[in-house]
């Protein structure tokens, strides 16, 4: 561990509406970094940012302000040409396998496509090392003359990462991977992606809701809300000891498939804010049931309270930032 | 007697492909299942197992080429599948009513929300307009939503996903329904407002003395939020029992290997295999229909299996199923993850 592969700082996104001079605020001011041979898993509601991130990261869409810094170069205002090349070496998996592949190619072109772009090598040996990629991620060989309409949605998301290992990238970001898929293919696909984190060291980016899959396959978790991490965490500590008030209420909802499960229950009342209009100060005190005066008018400053585990919340300095457990 | 009672219900898509031969997909086989009053059935299994479609054939929405070619749906007394269609057009929206997976495309978009409400009430209660208007209201705070005077004239683009499927429960519940069946509730809710609505169904099912069938494949929402549990697979009710039961001691190796793949259970790094495709529904195989992704299949598994009573009330449909016996080592199991 130690070696960074990628470091954000102070990224913003905003996109504007229309012509009428107003932005959804998508992402605020998100610091984080991966490390080599590391799963950053990243966990929101829908409306936090976590996939404006994730492809911001890879400079697929511009950032409004901020760094990015990959294997220690900034690439945040590279032009496309010179990103081009670096994507040899940041690859990512979207959600819908479906669409993410072109529907008129073939399997094994669509396998080889990034090794041909990529890199100098021979007709024989891309078509060797396709072969090998299918295999590495238990794919028939059968199917690489097949189009996407032949194989299942399992199949396809298989296709989709072998298409990201292909270079052998050094980060792969992956957009809610599984969440398109049953139960059954899930659990075979998630133990693909955990003999290839020990395989390859690459650094990874876990985007997803669901936090059961995050604390399965993450070392560190960030949790975000309205564009902020509101809470950066090692996985342990997250789901024994969360600290931001809204990291606990989505520990809270979490339903483990477990009956015998106690669950404490905090539910939170109302929803998300919009992103268009930012309530002002912690982003969170419109829902936060410890939410003091203080918290309308000042943004939290991230503070470590142990060793990589950092959160944003006026309250941590009084100890009021835990809910208590017997208000709803 | 139990408020809704399903037997061998049958359904088979039918048409002619392009070759213009008959073909027949064999989407459910023989559903059993039974509902009380007051109770939570989960029903849970892959895409394509016919969830969604039990509970359409169950309401008689299908379409053609949906057709149900045998057994009988007993609600409340009365053969739903005999029934003329303005029977059950007055049994439907009134006794069993139905919350629909995407709560934003199944609202009106050119009425607001209070005439859609009261618009149901006055299709199957009558009564003066008043009345339904203030039943309406209640039912909008009996749901959680905040000040109704003015939801009751809101458009249906100005709510948000959480809001929308809330005024779907609210329109489910104006006509005092027996039976609520909702079909993937949650699914596209963020989990804090999944929270809020699941909590809300099952207050709702206590107060209202109904009975209600969630459609889900979060095996979590089944854990806390339903009675009994019904196992789907390829059109059949492979499992069914309480909850509790079914979780620790499933009975069913799909349903084993279905709880093994929920990623509390999940070890990376073991090499249980899992997954594979479902059996082809216009060519069945004989005997049982898992037997093809299933480790103990045997020879006898081409042969029709009996549904076994493990305990009172936990079924289960296999060869292999005894009465009693696995609960000990899945308990120890459930305790490592």
């Amino acid at each position: 561990m130690g070696e960074v592969i990628l470091e954000a700082r102070n990224l913003v996104k905003r996109f504007p509406i229309g012509r009428s001079g107003s932005f959804v605020n998508a992402v605020n001011g998100v610091n984080l970094s991966i490390q080599k041979g590391e799963v950053l898993g990243m966990v929101g509601e829908s409306g936090s940012g976590k996939s404006t991130i994730g492809r911001t990261l890879l400079r697929l869409t511009e950032p409004t302000s901020g760094q990015i810094l990959f294997d220690g170069q900034d690439i945040t205002s590279l032009s496309d040409k010179h990103v081009r090349p670096l994507r040899k070496n940041m690859q990512m998996v979207f959600q819908d396998p479906w669409s993410a592949l072109n529907p008129r190619m073939k399997i094994g072109d669509l396998i080889s496509e990034p090794m041909r772009i990529h890199l100098d090598i021979s007709r024989s040996e891309c078509k060797d090392r396709t072969e090998m990629l299918a295999q590495r991620v238990r794919l028939s060989t059968d199917f690489l003359n097949r189009t996407p309409s032949a194989l299942s949605g399992g199949q396809l998301q298989r296709v989709c990462i072998a298409r990201a290992i292909a270079t052998n990238p050094k980060l792969i970001i992956l957009d809610e991977p599984t969440s398109s898929l049953d139960l059954s293919v899930r659990a075979g696909i998630l133990e693909l992606l955990q003999e290839l984190r020990v395989e390859t060291e690459a650094g990874f980016l876990f985007i997803s809701h669901d936090l059961g899959t995050i604390k399965l396959v993450s070392d560190r978790i960030a949790v975000l809300y309205l564009g902020h991490v509101v809470e950066e965490v090692p996985k342990d500590k997250l789901f024994s000891n969360p600290s931001h008030p809204y990291s606990q209420s989505l520990l809270s909802a979490h339903l483990p498939s477990d009956p015998d499960a106690n669950l404490q229950r905090l539910t939170l009342q109302g929803e998300i804010p919009s992103p268009i209009n930012l309530p002002p100060g912690c982003s969170f005190h419109t829902r936060c049931p410890v939410a003091v005066p203080e918290c309308k008018s000042t943004r939290p400053k991230t503070e470590e309270i142990s060793p990589m585990h950092m959160a944003s919340c006026l309250r941590l300095r009084d100890g009021g930032n835990i809910i208590p457990r017997d208000t709803k | 007697m139990s408020l809704l009672s399903v037997s061998d219900l049958q359904t088979h898509f039918i048409f002619h492909d392009i070759d213009n031969q008959l073909r027949e997909a064999c989407a459910l086989n023989k559903v059993n299942l039974t509902l009380n009053r007051g109770e939570v059935l989960g029903i849970v299994g892959e895409t394509g197992a016919g969830k969604s479609l039990t509970a359409q054939s169950i309401c008689g929405l299908l379409r053609p080429p949906a057709r149900i070619v045998g057994g009988s749906v007993n609600f409340d007394g009365r053969e739903l599948l005999s029934l003329p269609s303005e029977e059950l057009n007055a049994i439907r929206g009134a006794d069993i009513a139905m919350v629909v997976q995407n709560p934003r495309s199944s609202l009106d978009p050119l009425t607001r929300i209070g005439e859609q409400l009261v618009r149901i009430h006055q299709t199957h209660s009558g009564g003066p307009i008043d009345k339904s208007k203030q039943k309406a209201m209640e039912m909008m705070q009996a749901v959680g939503i905040p000040d109704p005077e003015g939801r009751f004239t809101a458009w249906p683009h100005e709510l948000s996903g959480g809001m929308a499927q809330r005024v779907l429960i609210a329109m489910a519940l104006m006509n005092d329904p027996k039976l609520l069946i909702a079909d993937e509730p949650t699914t596209g809710l963020d989990v804090t407002v999944q929270a809020q609505i699941l909590d809300l169904l099952k207050n709702l099912v206590a107060r209202f003395d109904m009975a209600s069938m969630i459609i889900t494949h979060d095996l979590g929402i089944v854990a806390h939020y339903c009675d009994e549990v019904a196992v789907m697979f390829a059109g059949e009710i492979i499992e069914q029992g309480p909850v509790r039961e079914v979780f620790l001691s499933p009975a069913h190796p799909y349903t084993q290997q279905l709880l093994a793949a929920t990623p509390e259970r999940l070890h990376l790094g073991s090499k249980n295999q899992l997954g594979g495709q479902p059996p082809d529904l216009f060519n069945l195989p004989t005997g049982c229909l898992s037997q093809d992704r299933c480790e103990l299949a045997t020879s006898a598994c081409r042969g029709e299996p009996p549904i076994v009573q493990i305990t009172a009330g936990h079924t289960a449909r296999c060869h292999f199923a005894k009465p009693r016996r696995k609960s000990t080592k899945l308990r120890r199991n459930l305790k490592n993850g």
